[in-house]
C-alpha cells in the first residue's frame, strides 16, 4: 500500500525557491529582486548578513512605535493607579504626607514604564515576525534544510503581484542560483 | 609580516586645518577674547567682588565640567576599546587638554574662599557646631592642598593621554596603545574619586550644613552629558568646515546622540535619587537646599531644569532621525550645553542670594574669561596636530563604523 496522501491533487505552489553558494550572490541577488519590484519575498541565511536587509530595501520596523506607545500606557498606568490608590480608594496618611504625593508615585511609574516597554518590544516582535510559526511551506524542500548549514536562499510568493512562474524562474537563474525549484503550499 | 595594518588609514592632509582656514583663528580669537573677559571681570569685579567670586565660580565649573566630561570619554574609550567613536576621540582630547590652563583660572577661587564658603570665614567653627564638628575637612589649608592634588592627577593624566594619543599619530606603536589601555581603568577610577570630592569641596561646601552622599554623582552626570554635547557640537560644525568630512558622518553622530540620550536619563535618575530620598525622609537639614531653590524665581529654574534637562530632551533624542541629523544633533548639543550651564547656576548661585536667579554683567564676562581662554586652548592644540588620531589601531573600525 502506498504512504497516505501519496496520490492526492497537487495542492497550490507557495512560490519559488533559489539556492545560492555565498552570501555575496545572494547579496547581490537581493538587490536585483528589489529593483525588479517584487514584494512578497524573502531572503533566509544560516547567520545574519550584514547589510541585507537594505539589499532587501525593507522598510524600518514599526516596533519602536510599539514600544513607545506601551511604554507610556504603562507609565500612565502606573501613576494612575497609585494616585487613585492613594487619593481616592485608600487614603491613608503615610509620614505625614499629602494623599497626591507623586514625588512616591515616580519609581513605580517609571518601573511599569519600563515593564511595559519591554513587553511590547518581545511580544510586539514576535507579532511582528509572525511567530510562533509551526509550519512554513518552505520546509517542503529537501535543499531548504541547508539553510541552517551552508546555503542562501531568496524564496518569492506567487502571491507577489509580479510573479510569473517562467520570468522569475528565469530572473533567478540568471543571477546565478545554482538551483531553483517550485515550492508547493 | 602584513604591512596592511601598519598603513595609514587616512592620509594627514585629509584631516588637518589647511592653511588659511577659519578654524585656525579660534586660538587666538579665544585668547583675546579671555583676556577682554578677564580684563573686564576684574574691573567690574571691584565695586561687586562678592557676586564677582560668585560668577567665576559658576563660569569655572561649567568649563571644568566641559573637561572632565571629554575626559571620561577618552578614558572611558581607552578602556572598552571602542571603536566607532575614535574619529572624534582627539577633539576629546583637546577639550580634556584645557585642564591646566583651567588649574590656573581657578586660582581666583581662592582669593574669595570667604565669600564663597561660609566654613572658610575666620572663628566661623567656633560659633558653628555643626562647623566645628567638620572643621578637620573643611579647612582653608586642606582645602587648597585637595585642590592642588585634583588638578595635579588631572593634569598628569591629561597629559598621558594626549601625548600618548599624539605619540602614536607619528609612530602608530602598539605598545603605546597597549599601555594607555592598561592604565586607562585604574584612571578612569582616579578621575571618578578625584571630581567627587572636588564636587563636594567647590559647590557643595558652598552650604556647608547640607550634605548628600550621591552629590558627585550628580555633578558627574552633568559633566557627561555636557562633553559629550560639545564633543558633538565641535565634531559636527568641523565637518560642516571641511576637515571632518571625508571621516564623520551619520553613524558617528547616532552614537554621539545615543549617549547623549543615555546620560540626560542618567542625569535624571541621579537627580530624581537625591531629590526623592531627601524629600522622603524630610529632615530639615536636608531639605532646606531644596527649600531654597523651590522658592523666589529659583522655583522657575528648578521646574525649567526637569522640564528642559529631562522632559524636552529625552524626548527629542528619542527617535533615530533626531540623533542622525546634523543640524538636529547639534541644536540639541547646544540646548544641552544651556541645560547644563542653568545647572550649575541653579547648583552655586542660591548660596549667594536665596530670593532669586538674579543676571549680573559679571556672568557674562566671567564665561567671555573662562570660556575664551577654554576655546583657545582647544583652537591651539588644533592647529598643531591632525583632527583624528592617524594611526590609532582602532580608527579603521570608526571609519567604517554602522550605528545598528
Amino acid at each position: 500500500m502506498p504512504p497516505l496522501g501519496h496520490d492526492l491533487p497537487e495542492g497550490p505552489t507557495f512560490g519559488v525557491l533559489a539556492e545560492f553558494a555565498t552570501p555575496g550572490e545572494l547579496f547581490r541577488a537581493c538587490e536585483r529582486v528589489r529593483d525588479a519590484g517584487y514584494t512578497l519575498w524573502d531572503a533566509h541565511t544560516p547567520f545574519p548578513v550584514h547589510g541585507l536587509d537594505r539589499a532587501m530595501g525593507m522598510k524600518r520596523s514599526v516596533l519602536p512605535w510599539i514600544v513607545l506607545a506601551m511604554g507610556l500606557t504603562g507609565a500612565a498606568a502606573g501613576f494612575a493607579l497609585q494616585t487613585w490608590v492613594h487619593s481616592l480608594g485608600y487614603p491613608l496618611v503615610i509620614s505625614g504626607k499629602p494623599f497626591f504625593s507623586w514625588p512616591a508615585y515616580v519609581p513605580v511609574t517609571f518601573e511599569l514604564g519600563v515593564l511595559f516597554g519591554a513587553l511590547g518590544a518581545v511580544f510586539g516582535m514576535l507579532a511582528l515576525n509572525q511567530l510562533p510559526m509551526h509550519y512554513h511551506p518552505l520546509f517542503h524542500s529537501a535543499r531548504f534544510e541547508k539553510v541552517t548549514d551552508d546555503s542562501f536562499f531568496v524564496s518569492i510568493e506567487v502571491r507577489d503581484p509580479r510573479f510569473d512562474a517562467t520570468a522569475t524562474r528565469r530572473l533567478l537563474e540568471d543571477l546565478g542560483a545554482r538551483h531553483v525549484e517550485m515550492v508547493k503550499s | 609580516m602584513s604591512h596592511r595594518h601598519d598603513r595609514l588609514a587616512l592620509l594627514p592632509e585629509q584631516v588637518t586645518l589647511p592653511p588659511g582656514h577659519p578654524w585656525r583663528r579660534l586660538g587666538p580669537i579665544g585668547a583675546a577674547v579671555g583676556a577682554v573677559g578677564i580684563v573686564a571681570s576684574a574691573a567690574l569685579g571691584t565695586s561687586d567682588p562678592e557676586r564677582f567670586f560668585f560668577s567665576w565660580l559658576v563660569s569655572f565649573l561649567f568649563f571644568w565640567s566641559l573637561a572632565l566630561g571629554a575626559f571620561y570619554f577618552v578614558l572611558i574609550h581607552w578602556a572598552m576599546q571602542g571603536g566607532w567613536g575614535v574619529v572624534v576621540r582627539r577633539i576629546a582630547e583637546h577639550v580634556m587638554a584645557t585642564i591646566p590652563v583651567l588649574a590656573l583660572l581657578f586660582v581666583p577661587v581662592l582669593f574669595g574662599m570667604e565669600r564663597l564658603y561660609p566654613w572658610a570665614v575666620p572663628g566661623a567653627a567656633a560659633k558653628d557646631h555643626l562647623l566645628h564638628w567638620k572643621e578637620p575637612f573643611l579647612n582653608v589649608p586642606f582645602f587648597v592642598g585637595r585642590a592642588a592634588i585634583y588638578f595635579a592627577c588631572w593634569s598628569v593624566l591629561a597629559w598621558v593621554w594626549t601625548r600618548g594619543s599624539l605619540s602614536l599619530d607619528a609612530t602608530g606603536s602598539r605598545a603605546t596603545a597597549a599601555r594607555l589601555k592598561r592604565f586607562s581603568g585604574p584612571g578612569v577610577i582616579v578621575l571618578a574619586l578625584t571630581q567627587t570630592f572636588a564636587a563636594f569641596d567647590w559647590i557643595m561646601s558652598l552650604e556647608p550644613h547640607w550634605y548628600s552622599t550621591i552629590f558627585g554623582v550628580y555633578v558627574f552626570a552633568g559633566s557627561l552629558v555636557s562633553g559629550v554635547a560639545l564633543i558633538a557640537l565641535l565634531a559636527v560644525l568641523l565637518e560642516r568646515a571641511g576637515p571632518l568630512s571625508d571621516v564623520f558622518g551619520a553613524e558617528h553622530r547616532h552614537d554621539l546622540g545615543k549617549l547623549l540620550f543615555a546620560f540626560t536619563v542618567f542625569w535624571a535618575y541621579i537627580a530624581f535619587c537625591q531629590f526623592f530620598l531627601i524629600w522622603y525622609a524630610n529632615i530639615p537639614e536636608e531639605t532646606v537646599w531644596y527649600k531654597v531653590r523651590l522658592e523666589g524665581s529659583w522655583k522657575a529654574v528648578s521646574v525649567l531644569l526637569v522640564l528642559g534637562h529631562f522632559v524636552v530632551p529625552f524626548f527629542y533624542f528619542m527617535g533615530r532621525t533626531v540623533k542622525r541629523k546634523a543640524t538636529a544633533l547639534a541644536a540639541g548639543a547646544v540646548w544641552m550645553l544651556l541645560m547644563h550651564f542653568l545647572d550649575i547656576r541653579w547648583l552655586v548661585l542660591p548660596a549667594l542670594h536665596g530670593a532669586g536667579a538674579g543676571f549680573s554683567v559679571l556672568d557674562a564676562t566671567t564665561f567671555l574669561a573662562i570660556g575664551g581662554c577654554f576655546a583657545g586652548v582647544v583652537g591651539w592644540r588644533m592647529r598643531r596636530c591632525a583632527l583624528v588620531p592617524l594611526r590609532d589601531p582602532r580608527l579603521p573600525e570608526s571609519l567604517s563604523y554602522e550605528s545598528a
